[in-house]
Order: C-alpha cells, then structure tokens, then sequence
C-alpha cells in the first residue's frame, strides 16, 4: 500500500522512542524529594493536522503502585495516519497506515533514590523498534537537587513494504540532568543528553535531486549528537507562574539548532488552571542537504527537517478537576490542548511551483486522567 | 610563621569543602508543592506534543517529551 510513497521521519521517529525510554524514567523525577510516580489511569485522543498529514488516535496509560517502594506503569499507543506530504505528492501517491506502540516501566524507590527500568515497543508496516532503558535519580541536601543518570539502547528494523529491503540502526542514548530549588518560588534545571547512533539513517523511499532529477537520498551511516536545555520555572504571584527555557543541539552532521519556549500558567479558580505557550525554533542546515545538487555526492539529502527553517508555535491548555469521583477512580482531571504551528523552510522549494515552502499545523489533544 | 599560615590555609580551603547547607527550609517549599510549579504539568500530553515538534526537526534530545504521534510526513 505504501510502496513508494516518500516518507519521512522514521529514522527520526525511532530515536524518539529511546528518548521515550529515557524519558520515562527521568521525568517523573520531582526536584523537592525522591517519589514514586502518583497511580493513575490516562485516556487521550490525539490529532495533527498539516502539510498535507493527518494523524489521530488514542493513547491509554495505567501507572499503579505496589507496596511503599514500587510502582509500575504500561501505555499502549495508536496513530493511523494519513499523508499527502508535499514529499509524497511530488514523488509518488497517498498512503494510510497505522503504526502502534507498547510501552512499561518499572520504577523502585529506595531513599533519596528513584530507579527506573523501560521499555518501549513500536511497529509499522516497515519500521519496527525496540527500546530497553535504565534510569536512577538521586536527591541531594535536603531535598533541594536532584540528580539523573540514564542510558537508553534502542534496536530498529529498516525495511520497505515494496521490496526486500531491509537495514538496522543501533542507537545508544545517555542522558545526565540536574534539577535545583533555587529559592522558595523558583526551580531549575540542566539537561544533557548525547545519542549516538548507527545504521541506515536516511528514508528508504525518499528522494534528493540533482539538477532536478530524482536519486535516492544517502546519509552517512552514523550520527552522534549533543544537546543541552536549560529550564526555569517561577511563581511570579499567586497561582501565576512563568516558565522560561532555552535548548542548544548540534550534532555530527552539522545540523544547529536553537529552541526558546515560554508559558504563562494560572489558576482561574480552584480547580481550574489554563496555560497560554509559545516556542520558537530555528535551525541550520545538514552539511549534506541541498534543495538541488548540482553534481553528485557521497552523500545528498532532501530531508525538509534537515534544511534551513524556523517554526513558531502558539498554544493553549484549560484543565478541570471535575472534584468528584468515578468508580474507582478519584480526583479526576480533564485536559483540553490545542497548538498552532508555522513553519517557513529557507531551502526547500515546493516544485510544483517554485516557490519556498511553508505551511500551518493544528494539534488537538482531549484528555482525561483519574488517580486510584 | 609561615607553618600558621600554611596552617589558615588549609583550615580555610577545608572550609570551603563543607557541604552547603539547604537554604529553602522545608518548611518554605509549599509553593514549589504546587502542580502548577511542575516542569511537565501533564506528561502524558506533553510527550505527545513535544513529539510532534521533534519528527518535524532535525533536533532530538534534552526534553521532557518522549514521543506520541507518527513522524511519518
């Protein structure tokens, strides 16, 4: 069904699931004291839409405790998706198809000490991963720093559902962060993270061009990369509060990039909070890309996510704390989420007319979550 | 003379290597308590928003998301 269509991000979607591994463990990490993560059950429906790509579906998650020390989480995850890319449009046809993720994690709390175990699970028709992470934070003087260590080793199977194809990517994540009170209204924190990976990294259907012929793409066969974040958040007045951050990227494809976010959160009343949030985004290119070759090369891409390009998002969240209780569950809590995305590419030309591309992105999320 | 001033020296640099003292009290801490003081007020969704970010970027690492939603372009 797929069999030539363009597609993008797979690569890119599978280091993500190695950040999910590392993610779950270190995110639960609160910077006052070493906790197990609060039981509770989670349902959202999710929905992108933009540039030409639909993507919805549900995510489910359960988190639950076992005894004082234990506690341990399972989330299944759905996107059926619908794509007619301006990569998919120029080179071949419109696809669907359904990709579904497994994940669990093990937490153990002991002292000042929060240990994780994950794994993340994910299949396609012509992409499969697994991830299997470890993750330990510590509390330090007195509950005012946290520090986490994690490591994520990630698996994945590159093929094509028109030919036999087929390729690997090992990927290895490590990840180091420091969380701090500051003072009594304001928190930290400092965030490292390198992924080194290897295998093949580029998109088996997509394209580059030279002198506007199409040839299939070809990336180097490793890539090890370096981030840092750099985050604050204050309570500037009674339920207000003002977050600030900053990420520098860089890696060893001479991709840059530089990522400002900022929200502003408040309690409208007891027991409902909304947020307003924008981020923008700006990026260099890989030392490979280009929009059209003019000879060929050891290595050429098209990759729109590794061209020259900013993005701006504005977004909103309203929560409710319905107050009252479910069966089983109590202090049920309902989200509402909605992202506007622009995005404006320097270097990369829409060539069906020539021109620059850009385009505007929509994501929904609804939301509902119930503690035991 | 120059023994007692080795000796402040050292007295001096062991000070420097105690270990600093909290200086938000316990008792000062309720408002970093509060939800709102969360980095990742709704993890579940924001792992999925910040997936969306990442599948369109050319970058990937240091933050709180952790996938949710097909990269696929």
């Amino acid at each position: 069904m797929a069999a030539t269509e363009a597609r993008t991000g797979k690569t890119r979607y599978a280091g993500l699931l190695g950040q999910l591994a590392v993610a779950l463990c270190c995110t639960c990490v609160a910077a006052v004291a070493a906790t197990l993560p609060e039981e509770l059950a989670e349902v959202m429906y999710h929905s992108y839409d933009g540039g030409g790509v639909q993507v919805t579906g549900p995510a489910l998650r359960v988190r639950k405790g076992f005894g004082t020390d234990f506690s341990a989480s399972a989330s299944y995850y759905v996107d059926s998706i619908s794509s007619a890319s301006i990569d998919v449009v120029t080179s071949a046809s419109p696809y669907t198809e359904t990709r579904k993720e497994l994940a669990a994690s093990v937490d153990w709390l002991q002292g000042d000490s929060l240990m994780t175990l994950g794994y993340v699970g994910s299949d396609e028709s012509d992409y499969q991963s697994d991830t299997v992470s470890v993750a330990v934070a510590q509390t330090f003087f007195g509950g005012m720093s946290t520090l986490s260590l994690g490591y994520a080793r990630g698996d994945d199977t590159v093929s094509r559902v028109d030919t036999d194809f087929e390729d690997s990517i090992s990927r290895n994540s490590y990840q180091l962060g420091w969380s701090q009170v500051v003072t009594p209204k304001i928190l930290a924190s400092l965030d490292y993270e390198a992924i080194l990976e290897t295998g093949f990294l580029n998109n088996p259907y997509r394209s580059a061009r030279i002198l506007g012929a199409q040839v299939p793409e070809r990336y180097p066969r490793a890539r090890n990369s370096h981030a840092v974040a750099l985050r604050g958040i204050g309570m500037v007045r009674d339920n207000n509060a003002v977050e600030l951050g900053y990420r520098w990227y860089r890696d060893t494809w001479q991709v840059q990039s530089h990522t400002l976010e900022t929200a502003y959160v408040r309690r409208l009343r007891p027991g409902l909070t909304a947020e307003v949030s924008y981020r923008y985004y700006t990026q260099d290119p890989a030392s490979f890309y280009a929009d059209d070759f003019d000879a060929v090369f050891e290595f050429m891409a098209r990759d729109k996510e590794l061209s020259t390009f900013q993005s701006h998002t504005l977004g909103a969240r309203v929560t409710w704390d319905l107050g009252r209780s479910l069966g089983p569950l109590q202090r049920n809590e309902i989200s509402l989420g909605y992202d506007f995305i622009r995005f404006d590419y320097d270097d990369f030309t829409d060539i069906r007319n020539g021109e620059l591309y850009g385009f505007d992105s929509h994501v929904f999320q609804v939301w509902f979550g119930g503690r035991w | 003379m120059r023994r007692r001033t080795l000796l402040v020296l050292a007295l001096a640099a062991l000070g420097g290597c105690a270990a600093p003292q909290p200086w938000v009290a316990p008792y000062e801490r309720e408002t970093l308590a509060d939800p709102m003081m969360l980095f990742s007020r709704n993890a579940f969704m924001d792992k999925h928003r910040q997936h969306v970010f990442d599948v369109r970027e050319g970058s990937r690492g240091a933050g709180d998301g952790d996938g949710g939603g097909c990269g696929c372009n």
